[in-house]
């Protein structure tokens, strides 16, 4: 991006255009083949046997259901996450305490932990052979295999990406600002409201639309705990891998060309964002 | 910071103890012969490996990516430069049936591979292709901060000095580069490690052959094995342990390396 700290490379400072270009081609090479061509397979093939197959494929009733579910998952998994993001955001930058590191690791634990590791450790805790499963049984409360179980392991899975986007902008910022609020008469969700949420909204934004795309995204983890009952446990991931096994190429790329879409959104969001904080973060 | 620790307990912490939990239900004997089956063994060595390869790859690339980025100019370059997160906002599952039709025999390049007696898709060579994708922007972002703070005034410096670009770049520019580089390679090859969504699809998922660890753990759990699959978990869980402790100690090195 157009950082220049630096006074333009001097003709000893860089290469000579035959090099760049090669290096630039190499680049753009290994972009094309591993990142673009995927990209425009989704869609290649999701309108491969037409427009009328791709709308059918949409409106088809367990591809709604599928819609319905991931939408529902999202909307219980994306604000808790979301609360929990800025409360430990405000933990890890406003105060000092033991085992501030500790804290982080673990906030990004979900991260390296394998999806199926995610899902299994919440079939080993609620399912039927689970250490709460007898209890959970006899009092008729179903977790694993329906939305319950699929919307923990998305909260699982999501959990760190609200809180990766704002803990460093906090720490960045200090909180100068809210002392001089809070010395000023101004009470806890006053100083929050007014001096913090603005200075973070748009670490904020960009943490909520990835987290959003994650949690509608998963496949992993949610797969795990689903039990794959089509029409009723089945998120659009699920339900592109089922087209998918049944040899349903178009209709399962339609569906996928919708979370495909909504990945690109996400990489919008990503970059106006970062358009708006380097033009804060200069000026 | 109640809330932090409670909410991280409940949906993290709570529920990784019962994978322990669960473990110590098995005897050694059985512990041993669910981890050390040949077919588990099989299953380590083709994530492993793998993974370990996709990140050499990214490795490379994601360097020559990174410097293309910082030090060149050329048009598209802000869409190539959004591109490149598209495997963190992609879904998994998204990726691996696209990179299946891409790479398959009659895909856009599988149809050049074959002639030349390579098959990508259904084959390991597919699980690295995957994998590839799923760890590319990693390296990229850990290098890109860094490659952008250096001060060109030791580059300077050595050229007037008389030193060419390449002995600039292996001198200069390189030692500062290697922990993000080493960082992000970690990152890759954690995530590769893990990975089960975008593989299954182009892998063929072959017992012995094909199958990647986080699929023998969905296999077990679906023959209702859940000790053996717990067993597995928890040795994936171990490295996963491994890999982030490694990766705190590397950023931290990071950021120690490029502070001003």
């Amino acid at each position: 991006m157009g950082r220049d700290r630096h006074p333009r490379p001097t003709r000893t400072m860089t290469e000579p255009p035959a090099v760049r270009w090669m290096l630039i081609g190499a680049a753009l090479l290994f972009l094309g083949v591993f990142l673009l061509l995927p990209l425009a397979a989704v869609f290649a093939n999701a309108i491969a046997r037409g427009i009328e197959a791709y709308v059918a494929a949409l409106r088809e009733p367990d591809a709604l259901a599928a819609i319905r579910l991931t939408l529902l998952t999202a909307a219980i998994a994306v604000p808790l996450n979301l609360v929990f993001g800025v409360a430990a955001a405000w933990a890890i930058a406003k105060f000092e305490f033991a085992g501030k590191n500790l804290l982080i690791t673990l906030i990004d634990l979900p991260l390296s932990v394998s999806p199926v590791v995610s899902g299994l450790i919440y079939v080993l805790l609620f399912g039927l052979q689970g250490l709460l499963g007898p209890w959970l049984a006899a009092h008729d409360i179903t977790i694993i295999f329906a939305l319950p179980g699929i919307a923990l392991a998305t909260i699982f899975v999501t959990l760190p990406f609200v809180a990766r986007e704002l803990i460093p902008l906090m720490q960045s910022q200090g909180s100068e600002e809210e002392e001089a609020a809070m010395t000023l008469g101004a009470s806890g969700w006053q100083t929050f409201l007014r001096i913090s949420l603005p200075k973070m909204k748009w670490g904020l934004l960009y943490g909520v639309v990835l987290c959003n795309a994650r949690a509608m995204g998963e496949f992993g983890a949610v797969s795990v705990v689903s039990g794959h009952i089509r029409g009723r446990t089945t998120t659009i991931p699920l339900h592109v891998e089922i087209l998918y096994n049944e040899y349903q190429f178009a209709a399962a790329f339609a569906v996928a060309s919708l979370l495909t879409l909504l990945a690109l959104v996400t990489l919008a969001v990503k970059a106006v964002v970062e358009a708006h904080s380097q033009r804060t973060s200069v000026g | 910071m109640g809330f932090t620790l409670l909410y991280l307990s409940l949906i993290v912490l709570i529920p990784l103890a019962a994978i322990v939990y669960k473990t110590t239900s098995l005897t050694w004997d059985q512990f041993w012969h669910a981890v050390g089956d040949p077919r588990a063994l099989a299953a380590y060595r083709l994530s492993f490996g793998a993974s370990l390869i996709g990140a050499v790859i990214n490795l490379v690339f994601g360097l020559l990516v990174a410097w293309v980025l910082v030090r060149y100019t050329f048009p598209g370059k802000r869409l190539v430069d959004m591109l490149v997160d598209l495997p963190f906002a992609l879904p998994t599952a998204v990726a691996g049936i696209s990179l299946t039709a891409v790479y398959a025999p009659n895909g856009w390049i599988g149809r050049y591979l074959e002639p030349l007696g390579i098959k990508a898709a259904f084959t390991p060579l597919g699980v690295v292709v995957a994998l590839t994708f799923e760890g590319l922007p990693f390296v990229v972002r850990t290098v890109q901060p860094v490659l952008q703070d250096l001060e060109a005034e030791f580059e300077e410096a050595a050229a007037s000095l008389g030193a060419g670009r390449l002995q600039i770049f292996a001198r200069i520019l390189l030692p500062s580069l290697v922990p993000p580089l080493l960082t992000g390679f970690t990152l890759a090859f954690a995530r590769g490690v893990g990975e089960y969504g975008s593989v299954v699809f182009i892998s063929g998922n072959m017992p012995m052959r094909t199958e990647i660890a986080p699929l023998l753990i969905v296999t077990k759990l679906e023959q209702y094995d859940y000790a053996g699959a717990t067993a597995i978990a928890l040795v994936m869980l171990a490295a996963s342990f491994v890999l982030l402790l490694t990766i705190n100690l590397l950023q931290a090195w990071t950021r120690r390396g490029h502070r001003p």
